[in-house]
C-alpha cells in the first residue's frame, strides 16, 4: 500500500487522455469551434442584448429570470432599461408574448424553449447553425440551413449577415445528375459583413454570433460561472490539506504493522 | 467515575452499545494485507449514504408531474429539475452530486465485484455474502433505471419506453405485464409517479436491508484477503487474535478515510468541472424535455447498463419472438450470483491460480469492456457480429468455470499472508494501462 496510492494516481492521470478520445462523435456536418468564454462578462452582456432583441420574440427562455443577469455584471436598472420591453417584473422568467397555439398556426410548430438549447445541441452546433443559413426559394420562409436541413426557422439575423447562397456539387448517380450541398457562400453583404469582389469578411458577424452562443451557454447552466471557482477551492483543499494530513495519520497508525 | 462513563454504563445496561462497538469495530479483526482493491466496499457505502442524503434534499423541490406547464412546451417535472439547478440555493451541487453519485456508485461497485472475482471472495464460506452482494447489484440497477426517468427528458422517457417494452416480449402475458408496469399504454405521468415512489422509498428500503445482510454475513465469517489464505489458522497464543490481522478500528477506519479522500478528489473534480462527463453521466439529449411524439434517432442507456444492453441486442429473434435477448440479459446478471457454485478451484486468489484461469479472466475483461462500448453505439453489421462473439465469451467465462477450474494448474498457497514485491505492483499498473490503451483503440476501430 505504501507506494500503491501514488503509483495508482499517476496511472490514472496517464490514462485520462487515452480515455477522453475513445468515443468520437459520429456523423453530422463538420462544426466550427464556438468561441465560448463564460468568464468574459462583456461578451455575455452583448450576447444577452442580441438574445433579447432577436431570439426572445419567438423563443422563450422560461428557465431564466431577468434578474439572474446580475450574474453577468448588470444592475437591475440596466436590465430593466435595456433588456426588458414588456410589462414583466425583473424577477420574472423570460417568456414569449405569443401563445403556443398562435405559434403553431403562424410558424407550423411552436419554437423550442432555448433555456437549455446549448446543453442539448452543443455550443459548436449553435455557432455553426446560426452562420449557415442560405437562400432556398423552395422553403416557405425562403431560407434553408446547411446544418439543419429544411429548418422551420427563418434567418432572423439576415440583416446582420446578409445573404448566403448554396454551393452545390453535381455528381452523376445512376446516370442522373444529383446535386449535393457542399457549402454556402456570401453573395450580398449585411450590416456586419463586407464583400470585396469574391472576398467576404465575416469577422464582425462571427463575433456577434459568438457572443450570442456564449450567452446561450451561460443561460443553459447559470451556476457554471461559480461552479469551477468553488471546484478549485474544494479540490485544492482535498488535495493539499486533507490528503497529506490523512496520509500521515494512516502512516502513523500503521507504522508497527508489517505489511 | 465521570459523567460520560456513567451515561455509557446506563446505556450498556440496556443496549449492547460498547459490546457491539467492540465486536464489530475495535476488536473485529481484518487481514492486514488488504491492497488497493479493498477500498471499494467502504466507498460503496459512502456513495450509498451520499445518494440517500442528496436524494432527500432533491425530493424537497422535485415534482413528479408529467403534465405541461400551460403556455410552454416544458413539463412540470423537467422544469422542477431545472428549478433545482437554477433557483434553489446550492441546488446544482446537490443535483450534480446525485447524478455523479449514480455513475460513481457503479464505478465502485464494478471494481468491488472485480476484487471479489480475482481474489475468490465468493468461495466457501462466503457464498452468501456474494449472493447478497449480487442482489444489491440487482437492486442498484433497478434503482438507477427508475431514477433515470425522473428528470423527464428525452432519454429518460425513451429509455424507459424501450426497457419496459422488453417485458412485452414475454410470451402470452408480456403485453399485459408491460401495461401493468407502466400503468398506462405508454410511459406517462402515471409511470413517472410510480417510478418516483419506487425510486425514493421502495427500492432504497430493500437496498438498505440487503446491504445490512451483506455486512452481517461478512462480519460473521470475516474478510477474505489478496492471498486467499485463512488467517484464523495462526492465532496469537496470548491474545487469541489471528497473527496476520489488525483491528478494524482504528487501522482500517483510518485507511478507508484515506481512500475516501482520494475518492472525493475524483468525485468533486467531476461534480465541479465535468458534471456531464462528456455525455456519459448526463446525456445531452436529456436536456430536451420528454416528447412522446418525437423518437430520438439513437437511444442509448447510460454507460453502466451498456454491457448488458449489448448482450440484449446481440441475441437474434428466434421462433418469432425477441424474448431470448431479454432472457440472455437476465442470465448475464444471474451468472454472477452463481459464481460460488461454478468455480470449483481449490485456491481462492488469482495469485495462485494457473494460466487457464488468467487467460479466461483477460478474455472476460475484454468482453465486458468491449460489450460496454458496443452497447453505447448504434448497431451496424460488424458491431452486431462482434457483440455476439463477446457475449459468447462472457457466458463461456461463467459456464466454463467448472472446466476451467478443473483442468487448470495451481501454485502452492502460502500458509500466511505475504507482501508482494514492488515489481508485482508495477506489473499491475502496466496491465491497467495496456487495457486502457487497447480499449481506446477498440473504440476507434469499431
Amino acid at each position: 500500500m505504501k507506494l500503491n496510492l501514488r503509483v495508482w494516481l499517476a496511472a490514472a492521470v496517464l490514462a485520462l487522455p487515452l480515455a477522453s478520445f475513445s468515443f468520437a462523435e459520429e456523423g453530422g456536418p463538420e462544426l466550427d469551434k464556438a468561441p465560448v468564454n463564460i468568464q468574459d462578462a462583456e461578451s455575455l452582456q452583448r450576447g444577452a442584448q442580441t438574445f433579447v432583441n432577436y431570439c426572445l420574440s419567438c423563443h422563450g427562455a422560461t428557465m431564466l429570470r431577468y434578474n439572474r443577469l446580475q450574474d453577468i455584471g448588470l444592475t437591475e436598472d440596466q436590465i430593466k432599461n435595456n433588456l426588458m420591453f414588456t410589462t414583466d417584473k425583473v424577477g420574472n422568467i423570460m417568456k414569449v408574448a405569443m401563445t403556443n397555439a398562435d405559434a403553431k398556426q403562424w410558424l407550423g410548430a411552436a419554437p423550442p424553449d432555448l433555456s437549455l438549447e446549448a446543453r442539448a445541441r452543443g455550443a459548436d452546433w449553435l455557432y455553426t447553425y446560426l452562420r449557415s443559413f442560405y437562400r432556398d426559394d423552395s422553403r416557405p420562409t425562403g431560407w434553408n440551413n446547411a446544418v439543419f436541413d429544411k429548418v422551420g426557422m427563418p434567418h432572423v439575423l439576415w440583416e446582420l449577415q446578409g445573404r448566403q447562397d448554396p454551393v452545390y456539387k453535381t455528381e452523376k448517380v445512376n446516370g442522373k445528375d444529383v446535386q449535393t450541398l457542399v457549402g454556402v457562400k456570401l453573395t450580398q453583404a449585411g450590416l456586419l459583413t463586407h464583400l470585396d469582389g469574391e472576398k467576404a469578411d465575416t469577422t464582425d458577424y462571427d463575433k456577434r454570433v459568438g457572443d450570442l452562443v456564449n450567452f446561450m451557454v451561460y443561460m443553459s447552466e447559470p451556476a457554471q460561472i461559480h461552479r469551477e471557482q468553488i471546484g478549485y477551492a474544494v479540490v485544492l483543499f482535498l488535495l493539499f490539506i486533507l490528503l497529506p494530513l490523512v496520509y500521515a495519520l494512516k502512516k502513523d497508525y500503521w507504522k508497527d504493522v508489517e505489511h | 467515575m465521570s459523567k460520560a462513563q456513567q451515561l455509557l454504563d446506563w446505556v450498556d445496561a440496556r443496549f449492547p452499545l460498547t459490546a457491539t462497538w467492540k465486536s464489530q469495530m475495535s476488536e473485529y479483526r481484518a487481514p492486514k494485507n488488504f491492497n488497493f482493491w479493498y477500498f471499494f466496499g467502504s466507498l460503496a457505502l459512502l456513495v450509498l449514504v451520499l445518494q440517500i442524503v442528496t436524494g432527500i434534499f432533491l425530493t424537497m423541490n422535485y415534482k413528479p408531474d408529467g403534465s405541461w406547464i400551460p403556455g410552454t412546451n416544458v413539463s412540470v417535472a423537467f422544469n422542477s429539475v431545472e428549478y433545482i439547478m437554477r433557483d434553489v440555493a446550492g441546488g446544482w451541487i446537490i443535483r450534480y452530486m446525485h447524478s455523479t453519485g449514480a455513475s460513481m456508485f457503479f464505478v465502485v461497485v464494478y471494481l468491488h465485484m472485480f476484487r471479489g472475482l480475482i481474489y475468490g471472495s465468493f468461495h466457501k464460506p462466503r457464498e452468501l455474502i456474494w449472493v447478497f452482494g449480487s442482489l444489491v447489484f440487482l437492486c442498484l440497477m433497478a434503482e438507477a433505471f427508475l431514477g433515470y426517468l425522473l428528470p423527464w427528458g428525452q432519454m429518460s422517457f425513451w429509455g424507459a419506453q424501450v426497457i419496459v417494452n422488453l417485458f412485452a416480449s414475454i410470451p402470452v402475458i408480456g403485453p399485459d405485464l408491460s401495461t401493468f408496469i407502466r400503468g398506462d399504454f405508454v410511459v406517462s405521468d402515471v409511470t413517472l409517479n410510480r417510478f418516483f415512489a419506487l425510486h425514493v422509498i421502495a427500492v432504497p428500503l430493500v437496498l438498505l436491508a440487503l446491504v445490512m445482510a451483506h455486512l452481517i454475513a461478512l462480519h460473521e465469517v470475516g474478510s477474505n484477503n489478496p492471498d486467499g489464505v485463512d488467517i484464523k489458522k495462526h492465532k496469537d497464543p496470548v491474545t487469541g487474535y489471528p497473527i496476520d490481522s489488525v483491528p478494524m478500528h482504528p487501522h482500517y477506519t483510518i485507511k478507508d478515510i484515506l481512500g475516501v479522500v482520494v475518492f472525493l478528489i475524483v468525485f468533486s473534480s467531476i461534480v465541479f468541472f465535468k458534471p456531464n462527463m462528456f455525455g456519459f453521466f448526463l446525456e445531452d439529449n436529456n436536456f430536451i424535455p420528454a416528447d412522446p411524439l418525437k423518437t430520438p434517432p439513437h437511444i442509448a442507456p447510460v454507460w453502466y447498463f451498456t454491457p448488458f444492453y449489448a448482450i440484449l441486442r446481440a441475441v437474434p429473434s428466434f421462433l418469432g419472438t425477441q424474448v431470448w435477448g431479454v432472457l440472455a440479459m437476465g442470465a448475464a446478471v444471474v451468472m454472477i450470483a452463481l459464481l460460488p457454485w461454478l468455480d470449483r478451484s481449490p485456491v481462492k486468489s488469482v495469485r495462485y491460480r494457473g494460466p487457464v484461469f488468467k487467460g479466461a479472466l483477460v478474455a472476460f475483461i475484454v468482453a465486458f469492456i468491449g460489450l460496454g462500448m458496443l452497447g453505447a453505439l448504434p448497431p451496424t453489421d460488424i458491431r452486431t457480429l462482434v457483440s455476439r462473439i463477446l457475449s459468447v465469451v462472457y457466458f463461456a467465462f461463467f459456464l466454463g468455470m467448472p472446466i476451467i477450474s478443473k483442468i487448470d494448474t495451481y501454485k502452492p498457497v502460502p500458509d500466511r499472508t505475504t507482501v508482494p514485491p514492488f515489481s508485482a505492483k508495477v506489473k499491475m499498473i502496466v496491465y491497467f494501462l495496456i487495457t486502457f490503451a487497447l480499449a481506446a483503440l477498440f473504440a476507434k476501430v469499431i
